[in-house]
């Protein structure tokens, strides 16, 4: 075979690999026992997640009471890391629905990793609003169409709160099976290269007995794109709900229309920029330089700028609307985000997703792995902020200002949000030793149009 | 009976030349029971005369399943079984069935499309697959002919193959 190198589009997979060469390249790290940096890192993990189910234990024996919350500052932190978790559980879906309808080819080698990332974030979610019932396995069946105390009282179709355990619980569902779908030929492609007996065992139960029919194919094929088809309205459906849980109430800084586009863009900002920060670690423990390369970065940095800009926009328009509304308790909230007692809040959200995203407008910037790397982490600590923002500034002076009151975390408050951190980076770790990070038979459909002509 | 099942196994190196050649080889009348590839080559099921999957039947009919499931479950319970007046509403109004309704629709369409390609391909984390060559998950194409369904004779058929670019051909027996 003869290398031919395109002038005309930039490669997807650089370093002219053989189809053998991406099965040894990925399948390596699953098959070699684990490195001293992922023991390292795993210990860390576990460590935090230790210490965060020691304060959901704590949580869920003394009751929600341990939180910070107050009489007029109801939902905190809970709510805000619930929202920040959903919306980093955006990019997965989106990126290899969403991007496959597309026919985006660059999102081969990043698929596998992102969604992935969106299985365990939104499984952080869903912690909170669970942990909030105060009964953890009570919360499991209250959210169910069941009838109420085992009587005949249904759950409530008309609110947004239930349309969030019908969305959340739909997401995770196709996600998974779309996640698992793609992993099968993978596993058959590490069960057919395995020595040891219980590694064959392993991946064969895995792989469900896959060989790669071309009658199969032809099925597979058909089912993921119809899937993508699916799980894009649904992408799109999840943070919209999730925002109505806020807009259709009645509270000033809450009630507003924009809320459904502003909180998706939001959602796959945030969303990027965690999967930017785990690729960007993944590519350089596992050397996939040559798979993940800075045209990825560039084209996901991209879509930051994009989805950052939108996000940008919408925060004047809502403060433009509430001061164009005439309302004066509405007018108030924005005033009092901005200029109020938590202005540090409001002014870390503005800078961290207006300003920092449009540095990537600057090539060197857009390009470099360190600045994307920072950047990524700071769009996400700006986006904290900004439900943060959302929720606490608009609670925290009600309409009767004897109980105006500012909220305080607690320990326990901090000690959840590291349990879903401490769970998160375990599963990742887990999921990038155990399992292919990329997908080895989408990668391979690339490889000629990129470097090889036979 | 005899139980035994004889293959003659052909292996190719590149998509293009396997794309190639498996028009010529049915047209000589041999009968190709599959081929096994590393990823989906792209036109190989009209090549091998395999019709358009028909999953996306599956997906529609799931589909409205689980749209019919969710109207029906949200208008009984909250209509006839137990009316509640929640904010002075109408006990039934579309508006607020429109999330759930979406909801499961995508969920159980995925679910039961997906549930159907697994029961059609046989898929399960029991299964036993038959594997003719451990490196057509690797970086081979591998193509299967069982020489029972076929009426020419074992060297035509190795011929065949390698005249159209097999790079190996060996005969492979299963038990069962």
């Amino acid at each position: 075979m003869s290398v031919v190198v395109s002038s005309v589009r930039t490669p997807l997979i650089t370093g002219t690999k053989t189809l053998h060469d991406v099965s040894d390249d990925i399948c390596r790290y699953v098959e070699r026992p684990p490195s001293k940096s992922w023991m390292v890192a795993i210990a860390l993990s576990l460590a935090t997640l230790g210490f965060g189910v020691y304060c959901l234990y704590r949580t869920l024996w003394d009751g929600i009471g341990v939180w910070g919350l107050n009489k007029t500052v109801g939902w905190a932190w809970d709510i805000t890391n619930f929202v920040w978790w959903v919306g980093i559980g955006h990019a997965g879906t989106l990126i290899s629905a969403i991007l496959l309808l597309f026919r985006q080819k660059w999102r081969m080698s990043i698929n596998r990793a992102a969604e992935a990332m969106t299985i365990f974030a939104v499984i952080c979610a869903a912690t909170f609003p669970l942990i909030h019932m105060g009964r953890l396995w009570l919360g499991l069946y209250w959210v169910l169409p069941l009838p109420n105390t085992f009587g005949s009282l249904w759950v409530n179709f008309n609110s947004p709160l239930l349309w969030d355990v019908f969305a959340i619980t739909t997401y995770f569902t196709v996600s998974l099976v779309f996640w698992y779908l793609g992993l099968i030929p993978d596993f058959a492609t590490i069960r057919d290269r395995a020595k040891l007996p219980w590694r064959k065992k392993f991946y064969s139960a895995l792989s469900f007995g896959w060989t790669g029919k071309a009658r199969d194919w032809n099925h597979y094929e058909t089912v993921a794109l119809i899937l993508a088809g699916l799980a894009t309205p649904l992408v799109l459906s999840v943070h919209t709900i999730v925002s109505f849980d806020f807009a259709t109430s009645v509270i000033p800084g809450w009630h507003t229309t924009i809320f459904p586009p502003y909180f998706v863009a939001g959602a796959i900002f945030s969303g990027f920029a965690m999967v930017l920060t785990l690729l960007i670690i993944t590519r350089r423990v596992f050397h996939l330089e040559n798979y993940i390369t800075l045209y990825h970065m560039e084209l996901m940095n991209i879509v930051i700028i994009v989805t950052g800009s939108i996000v940008g926009i919408a925060y004047i328009t809502e403060l433009f609307m509430a001061w164009y509304s005439g309302v004066e308790a509405e007018w108030y909230a924005f005033r009092n985000r901005a200029l109020g007692p938590y202005w540090w809040a409001y002014f870390s959200m503005m800078t961290c997703n207006v300003v920092s995203p449009q540095l990537f407008w600057f090539k060197p910037i857009r390009r470099s792995i360190v600045s994307t790397f920072v950047l990524s982490i700071i769009v996400n600590i700006g986006m904290w902020f900004e439900r943060f923002v959302i929720i606490v500034t608009s609670l925290h002076r009600d309409y009767l200002p004897s109980s105006w009151a500012m909220f305080t975390p607690t320990l326990y408050d901090v000690g959840d949000f590291l349990l879903t951190f401490g769970f998160f980076f375990t599963a990742f770790l887990l999921f990038a030793k155990f399992f292919p990070v990329i997908n080895i038979a989408e990668v391979k459909t690339i490889l000629k149009s990129d470097s090889q002509k036979s | 009976m005899d139980l035994k099942k004889n293959y003659l196994v052909g292996v190719f190196d590149d998509d293009d030349v396997l794309l190639n050649a498996i028009p010529k080889i049915r047209e000589s009348g041999i009968k190709i029971e599959d081929v096994y590839t590393p990823f989906p080559v792209h036109g190989i099921e009209e090549k091998l005369g395999y019709k358009r999957s028909k999953m996306s039947v599956a997906a529609f009919c799931f589909g409205m399943c689980g749209t019919s499931f969710a109207i029906w479950m949200q208008t009984w319970m909250l209509g006839f079984d137990w009316p509640m007046i929640i904010g002075g509403k109408n006990f039934i109004s579309a508006p607020p069935f429109v999330p759930v309704t979406f909801e499961l629709t995508v969920l159980i369409g995925s679910l039961g499309m997906v549930g159907t390609f697994f029961v059609m391909a046989g898929l399960a984390p029991w299964a036993k697959p038959r594997i003719f060559d451990l490196r057509s998950t690797d970086d081979k194409h591998v193509m299967a002919i069982d020489l029972a369904a076929n009426s020419r004779s074992e060297n035509e058929i190795q011929g065949m193959l390698q005249s159209n670019g097999a790079a190996e051909v060996y005969r492979k027996d299963f038990e069962d």
